[in-house]
């Protein structure tokens, strides 16, 4: 028999997992990532991964969970998977428990759960307040166990470019470029799984990484892969505003009993600790007595935004508001949150356990991605899959905190034997499609750097780059406005004309990170159409997407998944509707009891 | 008009591995909050020298900004430490970065750690499961143990502590100290230690933990403060139990 081969791009949380699943079920795999895989993006996760093991007799369960989850994303998720993933969860935080992830412990040395945004029940096992890093870790190590073992072969420093995609539109591998030599190659695969993660740097500073440019993804759409939900930009309540990147104040600070507040007079001069509890607003608390501070991150950044833009309540005048954790007593603060106090403390100089700290919404996720099916995480464009939070499935209108890390391992569970299932079906493999359609791929590639690098003008790639996110962060955020949607892209137009006279400042062949930033640039740009796009399209209300023009859900007009198609150079459009058959949609509001 | 506060800063710049260092100037303006991040990318936006010269974008590696990936150590003023989290402020000028020394430069700041990787193979740095279908739940863990491991397991294989030890130079293969911490935290866990022999004999072996010399610069240079130190005494102590009673275990 034909021995299958598959590569993986992208090296977090869902692609490290999918790697595994391909490895155990004996078939090799390529893995492709940006950075060494241990330095993926999934370790900036900070609170937690959800599931209801119900270990505090508070009657949790994977159906209370599936119903906060498509509750919480406004009923616009596609239902079954969600199920199958939240009746996976437990399963799945022992699997990691076994690898060794370093979860906080009962005293009896069981898990230990916190509370999350978007639900009443302690369902989120944590490590500390790095739960990704410890996540990721021991998911890397399981796949280095594999790669000793010659199963698994590392490409790292490697970026991926483009699929390579034969007479039938069937993919039959990648086009990658070395980042060190610069170097274009093809690799041969039968199938090829995509977990190239977030889109951060589309809207310029975002609680990302610096490598989620979501270019991979933008550059399979301009190959045919579809884009859903695209829209919807999950922006998060607290984060602290830095000139380079907005630091994340995980939810897991409330989840233990963060405090958010502004004073009650506006522009109060006085230190926050000076200000006597009656001359403080808790505006969540008030506003969401049931929730309060735990309320879904949607309903927190329009709280946000109202105290502070509406109201003028900020703190002393400026866009900020309080995050209150000094209340709680030291050790807990020690024990559950020091990495992400440490955070505030070494970039603010500033220690939160004694200061209430101030912060402010950041883009931080994108619900939308690439389009997959309702079962096997496969796109549209056979031979290639999709998973974690690269594609669209799990999480509606609007994610819930804690709920990412499960879906990128669920999904990564499901596209791994998915994808050796179809490897080992095929007819004809890649090996047996002829050279000419690799060479072609590659050439085009190779076209690609050859005109960048030659290219005459006046533009710079980074000037591009941070107007591109001035504009997606002021019109494509929180609070969105047709008028300022369609200024949005005609400016985005106005600067890909810009881009075809951008100049390199590094025209050298050795590790040029211009010339890569460059492309990523491109692809940038057209996904940021995508998102800007469909959000115009989109006359209604629903979880992360708020139109004061449209305040309500329309369930009879929008209740569907926008796909976004790419269609000789033009952005096209189409809606499919929504799988609710477990749960009829029913009015999504956290200010009553 | 005010004199605009400004922020000098001087970076040893390499093109390739096999071409010779040189140090450029620059001269960038001031503003609150600085790191040495915001520095590399404004000039990357404006790649032009002190003196008016034209040049080329510095090459550095990062990735999460928030001193968890471990991907921007580098040496600024002299000393190992991540990029992220160096503030301008607290900094004394002229600011000079330089690539990290003991490892191999691929371009300007950036170097490549591999090595380091390839160790943490070496040591058989995991948990060896059996597979990832459903075996139930993991062993329980007092809330001492888990509070003992969780801070070894935060490194960010940085390789801050290697730059700093003597012991790593070009004559000798010492894995460092953040390989050695691992193999301790693997020997902590109930299911990890099980294979403790294993990793007990690899850091035996060649550039393993006899090649520390107790200069103790590792614990010092640690961004996420872990006790190195004592991670190697106890991997030392136990080694040393394995060598001399290994047959008991047998
Ligand atoms: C600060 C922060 C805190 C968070 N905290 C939580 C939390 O507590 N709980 C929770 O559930 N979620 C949390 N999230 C969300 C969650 O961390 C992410 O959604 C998740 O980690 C994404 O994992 P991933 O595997 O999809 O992608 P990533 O971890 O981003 O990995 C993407 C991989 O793709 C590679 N890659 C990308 N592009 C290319 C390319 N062109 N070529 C080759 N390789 C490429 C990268 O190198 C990387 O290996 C948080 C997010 C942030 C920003």
């Amino acid at each position: 028999m034909r021995q299958p081969k598959i590569i993986v791009v992208g090296g977090g949380l869902a692609g490290l997992m999918a790697t595994i699943k391909v490895a155990e079920a004996g078939v090799p795999v390529e893995l492709f990532s940006i950075v060494p895989v241990r330095r993926s993006h999934s370790v900036c996760a900070q609170g937690g991964i959800n599931a209801a093991k119900n270990t505090k007799g508070e009657g949790d369960s994977p159906w209370k969970h599936f119903d906060d989850t498509i509750y919480g994303g406004d009923f616009l998720a596609n239902q079954p998977l969600v199920k199958a993933m939240c009746e996976a969860a437990p399963a799945i935080i022992d699997l990691l428990d076994r690898m060794g992830v370093p979860f906080n412990r009962t005293p009896e040395g069981l898990l230990d759960f916190r509370r999350f945004g978007g639900t009443l029940y302690h369902r989120t096992a944590f490590a500390g307040a790095t739960t990704g890093q410890q996540m990721l870790y021991a998911l890397d190590e399981q796949v280095r166990r594999f790669e000793a073992e010659g199963k698994v072969h590392k490409y790292e420093g490697w970026t991926f470019l483009s699929a390579v995609l034969d007479e039938q539109g069937i993919c039959r591998g990648i086009c990658a470029m070395d980042l060190k030599s610069m170097q274009v190659r093809t690799f041969s695969a039968d199938a090829a799984i995509f977990c190239t993660g977030g889109i951060g740097a589309i809207f310029g500073r975002s609680t990302n990484s610096v490598v989620c440019t979501g270019s991979a993804q933008s550059a399979l759409f301009q190959q045919g892969v579809h884009y859903a939900n695209g829209e919807f930009i999950q922006v998060h309540p607290t984060a602290i505003p830095g000139e380079d990147k907005f630091r994340l104040m995980s939810e897991s600070a409330r989840g233990e009993g963060g405090r958010v507040w502004v004073p009650r007079q506006p522009g109060d001069p006085r230190p926050p600790k000076s200000i006597p509890e009656s001359e403080r607003f808790y505006f969540l608390e008030e506003w969401y007595p049931k929730y309060g501070n735990l309320v879904p991150r949607d309903v927190a950044v329009r709280a946000i935004h109202k105290v502070v833009f509406e109201l003028k309540l900020g703190v002393e005048g400026q866009p900020a508001v309080y995050l209150d954790v000094t209340h709680l007593p030291r050790e807990l603060l020690d024990r559950k949150l020091e990495g992400i106090l440490e955070i505030y403390e070494k970039f603010l100089g500033v220690d939160p356990r004694v200061q209430p700290m101030k912060v402010f919404p950041a883009m931080h996720y994108t619900m939308g991605g690439l389009w997959i099916d309702d079962e096997n995480q496969a796109t549209n464009v056979p031979g290639i899959y999709a998973a974690g939070e690269c594609e669209y499935h799990y999480h509606g209108a609007n994610r819930l905190g804690a709920n990412s890390l499960v879906s990128c391992l669920f999904g990564g569970m499901l596209a791994g034997p998915a994808a050796v299932r179809y490897a080992r079906n095929l007819e004809r493999g890649a090996d047996a499609v002829p050279v000419s359609v690799f060479e072609r791929e590659q050439r085009r590639q190779e076209e690609i750097n050859e005109r960048l690098l030659r290219q005459d003008g006046k533009e710079n790639p980074i000037t591009i780059w941070k107007e591109m996110g001035e504009w997606m962060t002021e019109h494509v955020t929180v609070v969105r406005y047709n008028k300022n949607l369609e200024r949005t892209d005609q400016k985005l137009q106005e600067l890909l004309e810009r881009y075809r006279h951008i100049n390199l400042s590094d025209r050298t062949k050795w590790s040029n990170q211009t010339l890569n930033f460059a492309r990523e640039l491109y692809n940038m740009l057209i996904l940021a159409r995508v998102i800007t796009l469909g959000a115009l399209r989109r006359n209604e209300s629903r979880g992360a997407h708020y139109k004061p023009e449209f305040p309500e859900r329309d369930d009879a007009n929008w209740l569907k998944t926008t796909r976004a198609i790419y269609d000789c150079g033009n952005i096209r459009f189409e809606y499919d509707p929504v799988d609710v058959s477990l749960i009829p949609p029913r009015p999504r509001r956290y200010d009553v009891q | 008009m005010a004199e605009t506060k400004t922020v000098l800063v001087h970076i040893k710049r390499q093109l390739a591995p096999d071409q010779k260092p040189y140090w450029e100037e620059f001269e960038l303006s001031w503003r609150p909050f600085m790191n040495v991040i915001i520095l590399l990318r404004e000039i990357a936006e404006r790649p032009v020298t002190r003196e008016g010269k034209v040049t080329t974008p510095v090459a550095f590696d990062a990735n999460c900004l928030e001193e968890v990936c471990g991907a921007c150590a580098m040496r600024i003023n002299g000393k190992a430490r991540q990029a992220c989290s160096a503030l301008v402020d607290q900094l004394e000028q002229p600011i000079r970065l330089e690539p990290l020394s003991k490892f191999p430069v691929v371009r300007d700041l950036f170097v490549d750690r591999s090595r380091m990787f390839e160790n943490l193979k070496r040591m058989k740095a995991w948990v060896p499961i059996d597979g990832t279908y459903p075996l139930g739940e993991g062993p329980r863990m007092a809330p001492e143990v888990q509070q003992r491991a969780y801070p070894l397991s935060r490194c960010i294989t940085c390789g801050n502590c290697l730059e700093v030890c003597p012991q790593v130079n070009e004559r000798s293969d010492f894995v460092g100290a953040a390989i050695i911490n691992q193999v301790r935290l693997f020997n902590l866990h109930p299911t990890g230690a099980m294979h403790k022999r294993e990793r007990l004999e690899a850091v035996m072996g060649p550039g393993g933990i006899h090649d520390c010399a107790n200069a103790q610069n590792c614990v010092k240079a640690c961004p996420k403060g872990i006790p190195l130190v004592e991670s190697i005494s106890e991997v030392n102590r136990d080694a040393i139990r394995q060598a001399i009673f290994g047959w008991l275990f047998g």
